[in-house]
């Protein structure tokens, strides 16, 4: 079994190379920047670091993310605007363990504010070291309210899932209150069970009538029969689906296939089922969703970002990416607000951008007049939509 | 010649444990000065943590020769019961240090009676079949703990089982004071984080003593007689299950203190970070490192954490890297004319006869 | 009524578990490894299929061929490089060189096709509606039902008549005997592997046919359910395979609508592990004496 060492002890030389180079070069982080895939250093920039996951099961989010990052901030440095950036993407596989390890790189590489991670359980245990860290973190679709959770340096970009439950619920019982409700959630999902919580608590304050609930988790995901067969002899004829839109739209297919025709109603996650490619929108016809986002919005932001978008990226972007793209100009207006220069510390920062959120109101792609809490929470009014002939219309 | 290869195993026992402690030291001066990236010093106690996690299951699959599959199976029940105890006795132990040391006992001592409770009537399941069992034991823990609700209050600790999906952690009754330790799917979100570098290091040293006097004794000698030929073991008077059950509850129990460890150094932490997938990264280190070999799991294992970490330069080809380097390695260390050219390496520059060939 | 729809439901997802393990358990008997990257060849053959279609505009049967010539192509291209060095080396080797396969794999598809789901058109669509609309089939669990039963029964035949399938059976029973007696053991376990990797890309069309989503990561957890399918029926027996998947389905199905939806999985499992307690070798695995 030595011969294994021997390999391993060539394999640690080999790669002992590469982290010397990372580690040492922190004083030289323009070297650096270039060999962990951050956009070309520019003179007195801040430098942003993005993480989510690019790799694994929920890469789709963390490339949104990045992606979405990196539009904004290739506009900012384009335009005349004092305030520049230096982007730097990493991975976290969407894990606890390896979104730390993501964000300490970052911090060997200087970063000063950190715009991430993807999802609330890797947000959740970085924003632990962030706050005794004193690092400045803004997470773009970390939604659960742990994340923010006694910690007063992170902000969210996005709705927080009770604000979500809660938000629905009241939108039901507004405009269809006499509906059977199904719903259909994962409970391995901390963001599909957080909406899902809030909405039946919400449900039976308001009166509404959930008649039946399925779950599943991400080994159970490839069928749906059961559940909505449960639903449909239960009578359900609302469908409420606080998940993301791939498993959605298998049950759109299953349902369809099994002639069950009920009105789903999804949230957030839900959008992107109309970009999801080769994906018979005519199964979606009538699926309403509380979203900040839509892609098909005609306002001249939303056009150019989705052309840019799509120019680099190939694809229609999704709430992700707006989130994202919102939250590096949300840390542009903090920044002027606060009158931050590159050169400060990044705990500096921090306490001057903790100063200037509450201060601030900001119109972006998810949402006009968004203001923030001192808890880190954004206030923002969602948006119903029920998609028709595959676009997003206002119901009337 | 059997009292020759002995002096050579204490000796190799004692340099495996100089060796962890000069790599503690060493690592722990460097930290104090501020000398290794940050990177680098928040994967310390992971790797710690991994490095447990390896030799315990080398003890299944190495020394016993049963594959494990579930290996995480009991890293979580250590974490989450680790996890548990922590929070709830904040009060009780003020002194983080201590809580830390009850909690890992305690994340052993469950894991222990889940490894006591899966090992009696499935060691007598053998090879791929006692595999899938694991695999099983390891889904089946992982959505348990999915269904978790755990808080504590003044009124002691409460434990619930959301079996029908309709219960929430605010069923449970919590007072005003009372703290929500774990949420379901959620997982444990608000953990104060207490585990400590030289907390992993003593968890290192603690497993390395337990598993390598095991194997060095009457016991160790009747557990691997076990692997070797157990038909043959059986006749001359060793108790299979016996045995067997001692190194899988052994083992289990270091996964567990480990899982503890890792569990308090993360402010969140799911059931699903204990699938399948950590299960085998765990056999990779162990296959990797040489089966049966301890020293081999620990340099595994330490690599195999940080080397994901050193690809962040190959940006999104990174993991298609790290698979190519593990299909290499598995190739290199088992071709016929690599294994050649290291053995005479090895007869030139350290002149000793070779050595017996290990694993099946 | 309902019963019947969940028995359905799980029959339909069951037949595609054991259309998988079918796969699984050929690779298993004759080469005696686990293949983790099965799952992932799937995954492969339904971006192929997917490609086929929505890509190229080829019919859906075309793409069907396409998918398996490619995928054989791919296994007979791993089994080369990657397996056939290790024939000598211990079992655990292969497996976790298996694992960097299906890791390999799985990064690949992700560079190639990227993250985002995609979603893929099912073979044949429709539903088969009895007693008035109350029951109602899919057609596509009906055709799966009938593949899987074609494939047993072709691969039962193949093992027991034909040449190659009797040199199959020699290899699988003592790999060192066979190749004294002539066999070609390389060969065997080649021909083996592009037959496994032949019926990965029928499951995968099947597989997306029935959950019509795309990912790189699609085919690992439908794998280890056909794994644990296949070890339920016994491993290394065909019919075993069959009746294993079917039942795994019917488990999963019936546990979540009578028992516990969030512990379904959990129960599956369970009742695997008291099978193999009862039956150590699955439900038709065979009893191997133990020689000293």
């Amino acid at each position: 079994m030595k011969k294994i060492l021997c390999l391993l002890l060539a394999m640690t030389m080999t790669f002992g190379c590469l982290t010397a180079c990372g580690s040492k070069d922190t004083s030289d982080p323009a070297d650096n920047g270039a060999a962990t895939g951050s956009s070309e250093s520019i003179e007195g920039a801040f430098k942003l670091g993005a993480v989510g996951p690019l790799t694994g099961d929920a890469a789709i989010y963390g490339q949104a993310v990045v992606n979405g990052a990196q539009i904004a901030v290739d506009e900012i440095n384009a335009s005349d605007s004092t305030v520049k950036f230096e982007l730097n993407k990493q991975d976290d596989e969407a894990d606890g363990e390896k979104s730390k390890n993501a964000y300490n790189n970052l911090m060997d590489w200087g970063m000063q504010i950190l715009v991430g991670p993807t999802t609330s359980g890797a947000a959740t245990a970085v924003a632990a070291q962030v706050y005794s860290d004193r690092t400045f973190m803004i997470t773009p679709s970390g939604s659960s309210p742990d994340v923010i959770d006694g910690k007063d340096n992170v902000f969210q970009v996005c709705f927080s899932d009770p604000n979500q439950g809660t938000g629905a619920a009241d939108y039901i019982a507004e405009n269809m209150a006499d509906a059977k409700i199904a719903i259909i959630y994962r409970n391995d999902d901390a963001y599909s069970q957080g909406i899902r919580d809030t909405f039946v608590e919400e449900a039976e304050a308001k009166g509404l009538e959930v008649v039946t609930e399925g779950t599943f988790t991400a080994d159970t995901a490839t069928d749906f029969t059961v559940q909505l067969t449960d639903a449909q002899s239960k009578g359900a004829d609302l469908l409420f689906l606080p998940i993301y839109y791939q498993p959605a739209s298998i049950i759109l297919n299953q349902a369809n296939a099994m002639g069950y025709a009920p009105t789903f109603f999804g949230v957030d996650g839900m959008d992107g089922i109309l970009t999801l490619e080769n994906f018979d929108t005519s199964l979606a016809e009538g699926v309403m969703l509380l979203t900040p986002f839509s892609a098909d919005a005609t306002d001249d932001l939303t056009k150019n970002f989705v052309a840019k978008y799509q120019e680099a990226y190939g694809e229609i972007p999704n709430q992700f990416a707006a989130d994202a793209y919102d939250a590096v100009y949300v840390v542009k207006a903090a920044i002027e607000a606060a009158g931050c220069t590159a050169d400060m510390s990044a705990a500096d920062i921090c306490e001057a951008l903790v100063a200037a959120m509450p201060t601030l109101t900001y119109n972006g792609l998810t949402g006009q007049n968004m203001t923030w809490q001192a808890t880190g929470e954004v206030s923002k009014a969602p948006m119903a939509v029920v998609i028709k002939d595959g676009v997003y219309t206002l119901p009337n | 010649m059997k009292i020759n290869l002995r002096n050579k195993r204490t000796r190799t026992d004692f340099l495996t444990y100089a060796g962890v402690i000069i790599v503690f030291v060493v690592m722990s001066i460097l930290q104090n000065q501020g000398a290794i990236s940050r990177s680098l010093s928040g994967q310390l106690v992971p790797i710690c943590a991994y490095v447990t996690m390896a030799i315990s299951l080398n003890l299944t699959v190495g020394i016993l020769g049963e594959l494990s599959l579930g290996h995480a199976g009991f890293m979580s029940v250590g974490a989450f019961s680790g996890i548990i105890a922590a929070m709830s006795l904040q009060s009780a132990i003020p002194s983080d240090p201590v809580r830390l040391a009850v909690s890992m006992v305690l994340g052993a001592f469950f894991a222990a009676i889940a490894g006591f409770l899966v090992g009696t009537p499935v060691l007598r399941l053998r090879g791929d079949y006692l595999a899938i069992v694991t695999l099983a034991f390891g889904e089946i823990i992982k959505e348990l703990v999915n269904c978790l609700l755990v808080g504590y209050d003044e009124n002691g600790l409460h434990m619930m089982f959301n079996l029908n999906g309709q219960k929430t952690v605010s069923d449970l009754g919590l007072t005003e004071n009372g703290i929500e330790i774990i949420k379901g799917a959620q997982g444990a979100t608000s953990t104060t984080t207490i585990a400590t570098f030289t907390a992993g290091f003593i968890l290192v040293m603690v497993t390395l003593i337990v598993v390598l006097n095991l194997i060095r004794s009457r016991s160790g000698r009747a557990i691997m007689a076990l692997r070797d030929n157990r038909i043959a073991a059986e006749s001359v008077g060793i108790n299979i299950t016996k045995y067997k059950l001692m190194a899988f509850v052994t083992s289990a129990a270091l996964a567990g203190a480990a899982g503890a460890l890792y569990g308090l150094n993360m402010a969140s932490l799911q059931a699903t970070k204990f699938n399948f997938n950590t299960s085998i990264l765990v056999l990779v280190f162990v296959v990797l490192g040489g089966l049966g070999n301890i020293w081999g799991s620990i340099i595994a294992a330490t690599l195999l954490t940080v080397l994901p970490e050193m690809l962040r330069s190959f940006a999104e080809f990174r993991m298609l890297v790290y698979a190519i380097v593990l299909i290499l390695v598995m190739l290199a260390t088992n071709n016929p004319t690599m294994k050649l050219f290291f053995e005479r390496i090895r007869t030139r520059f350290f002149k000793k006869p070779a050595k017996e060939v290990r694993g099946k | 009524m309902e019963f019947l729809s969940y028995l359905i439901s799980g029959i339909s997802l069951g037949s595609v578990y054991a259309i998988i393990a079918l796969g699984y358990t050929m690779v298993y008997g004759i080469a005696k490894m686990l293949n983790f990257a099965h799952g992932d060849v799937i995954m492969v053959g339904g971006y192929i299929s997917f490609c086929a279609t929505t890509y190229l505009g080829l019919p859906a049967v075309v793409s069907i061929l396409l998918a398996m010539a490619v995928c054989t192509v791919l296994g007979i291209v791993i089994e080369g490089l990657a397996y056939k060095p290790l024939r000598a080396a211990p079992s655990l080797a292969v497996l976790i060189t298996a694992i960097g396969v299906s890791y390999l794999l799985q990064n690949s598809a992700l560079l190639i096709w990227g993250a985002a789901a995609k979603s893929y058109t099912p073979i044949i669509s429709g539903t088969l509606q009895l007693f008035g609309g109350k029951l109602s089939i899919q057609y596509i669990s009906i055709l799966t039902v009938i593949v899987c039963l074609v494939i047993m029964a072709g691969l039962t035949l193949f093992t027991s008549k034909s040449k190659m399938g009797k040199a199959m059976r020699a290899c699988s029973e003592d790999k060192g005997a066979a190749q004294l007696m002539g066999i070609n053991v390389n060969q065997t376990i080649s021909v083996t592997f592009a037959i496994g990797s032949a019926l990965a890309a029928v499951a995968g069309v099947l597989l997306c046919s029935y959950s019509p989503s795309l990912m790189p990561t699609t085919g690992s957890m439908p794998g280890i359910k056909a794994f644990t399918a296949a070890v339920f029926g016994g491993i290394g027996s065909i019919p075993g395979a069959f009746l294993g998947g079917i039942l795994l389905g019917v488990i999963e199905a019936l546990a979540k609508a009578y028992i516990s939806m969030q512990l379904a999985n959990a129960i599956v499992f369970a009742v695997l592990i008291v099978v193999l307690l009862v039956k150590p070798t699955g439900l038709l695995g065979k009893k191997v004496m133990e020689k000293v």
